[in-house]
């Protein structure tokens, strides 16, 4: 599989208490070109991201599936109670199987 | 130019465009949710009255759930009316999630309402709506 030239950026907190709930926030670079917009008379080829696969510990977290109203750089913000050490990955795949990913890792103390 | 064009031929056509951007609202919904019955309220929408720029709206959604195994929020489901298509994102969500909530940006062509649709794992749909004043259209088409 092919990697997307798309710099994801995560902001998550290092550590974290027991117990604690984290705010974490994504964002991808990404045109989310629909296929539907015309410049210049000519039709912008589709090229749009499907998925945002979201683990925690090797567990499914989170999901985001895309249609044509996911703005351009998609950003999503959500949030997650930890109990013990969480390893986030995330994972972004285009409509041709191509795919973006990152990680995290978070100290529960 | 011809984006441009697309735009004001909606505005030109209100009727027979409202009744086909209707139509797709509602197949989209069909099709996220099926036929399972639905219930007004429950979810929180944090969304501007009036969006200046249409191609990046924010959205916080907030949906009432204990988000335990036994009851959660399986999904959220997001519709804007009048859009060239009315799907805008699915969100899948767990019980390791803190609480039902997720914010993003979304685009909108035009004034119009969004719709938000919730899916419990009890079997429950929730749904609240808001209407969108948009200042720049973020015009899709």
């Amino acid at each position: 599989m092919s990697a997307l030239p798309s710099q994801p950026r995560i902001r998550i907190p290092r550590s974290a208490r027991a117990g604690e709930v984290i705010e974490i926030r994504t964002l991808i670079e990404h045109p989310m070109e629909t296929g539907l917009r015309h410049e210049a008379g000519r039709a912008l080829p589709r090229d749009m991201l499907t998925r945002l696969m979201v683990r925690l510990n090797g567990e499914t977290l989170f999901a985001a599936d895309f249609q044509n109203g996911t703005a351009t750089n998609p950003y999503h913000v959500f949030f997650v109670r930890l109990d013990k050490p969480g390893h986030f990955e995330f994972i972004w795949t285009d409509e041709k199987g191509r795919q973006a990913r990152a990680e995290a890792r978070v100290a529960v103390t | 130019m011809i984006a441009r064009r697309t735009c004001l031929a909606l505005l030109a056509l209100p009727f027979a465009a409202a009744a086909r951007a209707d139509e797709a609202l509602n197949t989209a919904i069909r099709d996220a949710v099926a036929d399972k019955p639905v219930t007004d309220g429950g979810i929180l929408l944090r969304v501007p009255t009036l969006a200046e720029n249409g191609g990046q709206v924010p959205l916080g959604i907030l949906v009432e759930s204990p988000m335990t195994a036994q009851d959660h929020i399986t999904a959220i489901h997001v519709f804007a009316s009048r859009n060239p298509t009315p799907g805008v994102a699915t969100f899948r969500l767990t019980p390791m999630l803190a609480r039902a909530e997720v914010q993003t940006r979304i685009r909108l062509a035009e004034d119009q309402r969004l719709i938000v649709l919730a899916e419990t794992s009890t079997g429950r749909v929730l749904r609240t709506s808001a209407e969108l004043r948009v200042g720049a259209g973020g015009c899709l088409s």
